[in-house]
């Protein structure tokens, strides 16, 4: 190693080396803050004050918001009005919100069933801060049978298709190396649409967050973080195929389900989406290749029955998780990180399929272009836009 | 779009079709324990648990329409001013008698910039006549010549533009009479014509140096000693402020206005003398044996109309305030464009006892603060 051929220093020395930037960086602080140096350029400009709305409660109580803070000082909430009429309110905890706090804003308003309202809240400058409320509709509590509810939406979105799809495990073990590689090629294509769907929705939301968690940047590093981290501990033991490649790939789609059951949970508790049965099939049917892609690294391998439901509730059963999480406590930064990590996750598992897909032809570039695997991402592709038209509303 | 979706399959189809994918998948264990005997109906979902949905049936204290109001009280004393006082609050000047006989009435007005509270909690950077937003309520009598000595100590140039009749040496606008920071001048004119009149800053852009603050009432009272008919001249001398036949009525200055806080050019709040919901807050005593007269004036940016309609009650309008005798009768709401005045004359002397309310008939204005309360009494028993 080359650190041996370096002097070692005493460890008092080396603690030095570390201390002396330390008490520099912390000495500059306390200068800046106590002269302020920057009080020339002080220009009379009132404090910048940001307000985010992350969660919006509609009960028989009235409106609930939880608000983030994220001006350059502590803010106030002066007044709030709700349709342009000013409304009495509580704030929880009271008193001026500290930059990155959150507190409840309660509002007993009559709001009704079905119908629009925006939210205006006054700060103590005047600034206001508008919130729309698209459709009100009674916010999903967590009661059982509200619960139970939720977990059918789930499994019909999740469980059910990945499990449809993997009954093709039969017909499709009988395929030669042509369909093989087709089928390896589709579930890159699938793959592929969900890595973009997801990161434009995860964009999406961030763009909705408060601006201190810097959305667009998070989603990116986390999604890269995850990417990274998964293709270690997958390379743990070599490049994965077969039935661990299996696992890898229901994970990544496990975490997208995750994402898509935060999306539905979230747009249901917002009353933007109506959930109808025709959105809910669609949503069946376009996840449906999902089980597909899962079998189709292990059409060389004989696995026990069991890993078929393991792969089911591996992949589906995060849009149950996802409903729940998504209707009941809904922040728009927190599901745009939830579906990032979805998106690293979903690259991984393009990496390691077309890899697999290149170990099992011996011209391994060529075949990237040839005919069934060039076909195959592109119908994967195709097919996933084509029933995506379903599910977008 | 909450419903669209589900048009797209009738109802019993739709719980057959998901009915029978259920129990084909298979997969969907759970969730077809969970509701063993109805058909899963994911629409279901939608009912939300029969929570009680609609607020105005639920028991809940606190949440009647009571509560459309703001929350807490605006701070008259650092604003410096207090709405209840500013109904009655006149300013007169000061007199001396000129060489000709006429009176001289001289008033003495600064441009202020000031922070003022406009609703509870709410901070307006305002420009101000004397501090106060609206600025000095000035009463003359007609034939009067009146100064007016202005001194603009703001930080940007400002000018005290009449409506009324003079010269246009005396109008406020760029060029005769509108001065810059630190600077003073003097407007001289004879009051007239009698009426409900306003003063405002005539500086350029005109919109924003209005809705800042910089505006007033200007009331000419008439001369009794001018009208020939006995019976007019009994009705001027009752608008003659300080004589006995005034003395009887009860006058209230007030001033339609409103402030766009985040300058978007639409308004925040608006109100009657500047701080919403302020008679609702403390409501205007009223004497019922005591006939009622309001100076109303109009001076609300951004929204073409105000008005002001008195629940439980109808009274006579004189628009402008240029005639003794109404303009309209026998009306419970009048509407006035930017800068339109008039006064109202109405009694409460055959009512009951009781709170009897007064607001803009634009329900938006009424709910972001311009509402009040006349709280009408007999003589004390």
């Amino acid at each position: 190693m080359s650190d041996q051929s370096q002097p070692t220093r005493p460890v008092l020395t080396r603690l030095l080396l570390v201390l002396v930037p330390l008490a520099a960086m912390l000495g500059a602080f306390v200068w800046i803050a106590s002269l302020d140096p920057l009080r020339s350029f002080n220009n009379g400009a009132p404090a910048v004050e940001a307000l985010t709305v992350e969660r919006t409660i509609l009960d028989e109580a009235g409106i609930g918001l939880l608000v983030r803070a994220g001006g350059s000082e502590p803010m106030a909430i002066a007044q709030v009005a709700v349709d342009d009429a000013f409304w009495t309110f509580t704030q929880d905890p009271p008193g001026p919100i500290a930059r990155g706090d959150t507190v409840w804003v309660q509002i007993p308003y009559p709001w009704v069933l079905g119908e629009a309202h925006l939210v205006n809240m006054l700060s103590n400058t005047g600034t206001a801060f508008e919130h729309e409320i698209a459709v009100a509709v009674p916010t999903p509590k967590a009661t059982g049978g509200q619960l139970r509810l939720q977990a059918l939406v789930g499994a019909i979105v999740g469980l059910l298709p990945v499990a449809l799809g993997l009954m093709f495990y039969p017909a499709m073990r009988g395929v030669g190396r042509g369909g093989m590689n087709f089928l390896l090629a589709l579930t890159v294509g699938l793959l592929a649409f969900l890595l973009i769907d997801m990161t434009s929705e995860a964009l999406e939301l961030a763009a909705s967050a408060a601006a201190l968690f810097q959305g667009s940047a998070m989603v990116w590093l986390a999604g890269l973080a995850s990417f990274l981290l998964l293709m270690a501990i997958g390379r743990w033991r070599g490049t994965p195929e077969g039935l661990a490649l299996a696992f890898y790939i229901a994970l990544g789609i496990g975490l997208h389900n995750f994402g898509e059951g935060l999306a539905i949970g979230g747009a249901f508790a917002a009353g933007s989406a109506g959930l109808g049965t025709f959105l809910v099939l669609g949503f069946a049917l376009h996840n449906v290749t999902e089980g597909i892609g899962i079998a189709a690294p292990m059409l060389r391998v004989r696995p026990p029955l069991w890993t078929f439901a393991a792969l089911t509730l591996l992949a589906g059963g995060p849009a149950v998780l996802g409903m729940w999480a998504g209707s009941l406590a809904y922040a728009p930064q927190w599901s745009a990180l939830a579906l990032a990590v979805g998106a690293g996750a979903i690259l991984q598992v393009m990496v390691e399929v077309t890899a697999y897909l290149m170990r099992q032809n011996n011209d391994r570039q060529v075949v990237l272009f040839a005919p069934a695997v060039l076909g195959g991402f592109l119908a994967g592709l195709a097919f996933m836009y084509a029933t995506a038209a379903l599910i977008k509303v | 779009m909450p419903a669209d979706t589900e048009r797209f399959v009738d109802p019993s189809r739709r719980a057959l079709l998901v009915g029978g994918l259920v129990a084909a998948g298979g997969a969907a264990i759970a969730a077809g324990s969970a509701r063993s005997q109805s058909v899963p109906d994911p629409m279901a979902g939608h009912d939300m648990s029969n929570m009680p949905s609609d607020p105005y049936a639920a028991p809940m204290s606190g949440m009647a329409h009571g509560n459309m109001t703001t929350v807490g009280l605006v701070d008259h004393g650092r604003n410096g001013f207090d709405p209840t006082s500013m109904l009655t609050d006149w300013e007169t000047g000061r007199t001396e008698l000129l060489p000709d006989g006429r009176t001289l009435r001289t008033f003495e007005i600064d441009a202020i910039d000031r922070e003022i509270e406009i609703a509870p909690g709410i901070f307006f950077p305002a420009w101000t006549f004397n501090g106060r937003v609206p600025g000095p309520a000035l009463r003359a009598k007609e034939g009067e010549r009146l100064r007016i000595v202005f001194r603009n100590l703001g930080s940007h140039p400002h000018s005290m533009h009449f409506h009324g009749i003079h010269s246009a040496r005396m109008d406020g606008v760029p060029g005769a009479g509108l001065i810059g920071p630190g600077e003073e001048f003097i407007y001289e004119f004879d009051a007239k014509p009698f009426g409900c009149h306003l003063y405002h800053c005539h500086a350029l852009p005109l919109k924003r140096h209005m809705h800042k603050g910089m505006y007033g009432l200007f009331v000419i009272d008439p001369d009794p000693a001018r009208q020939t008919d006995p019976a007019f001249t009994a009705i001027a001398a009752s608008r003659l402020h300080g004589s006995p036949e005034n003395a009887e009525w009860q006058e209230l200055a007030m001033v339609m206005n409103a402030f766009d806080t985040n300058f978007d050019g639409a308004n925040e709040v608006y109100a009657a003398n500047t701080v919403g919901q302020a008679y609702m807050n403390v409501p205007i005593q009223i004497d019922k044996t005591r006939p009622v007269r309001i100076y109303l004036v109009n001076v609300t940016e951004f929204d073409p109309i105000n008005s002001f309609h008195l629940h439980a009650n109808f009274f006579n309008y004189f628009d402008t305030g240029t005639t003794l005798t109404p303009t309209l009768r026998t009306v419970d709401l009048i509407t006035q464009c930017q800068a339109q005045r008039g006064i109202l004359e109405f009694s409460f002397a055959e009512h009951e006892d009781g709170m009897y309310m007064f607001h803009a008939h634009q329900s938006e204005f009424t709910e972001l603060g311009w509402v009040g309360m006349f709280d009408v009494r007999g003589p004390a028993a």
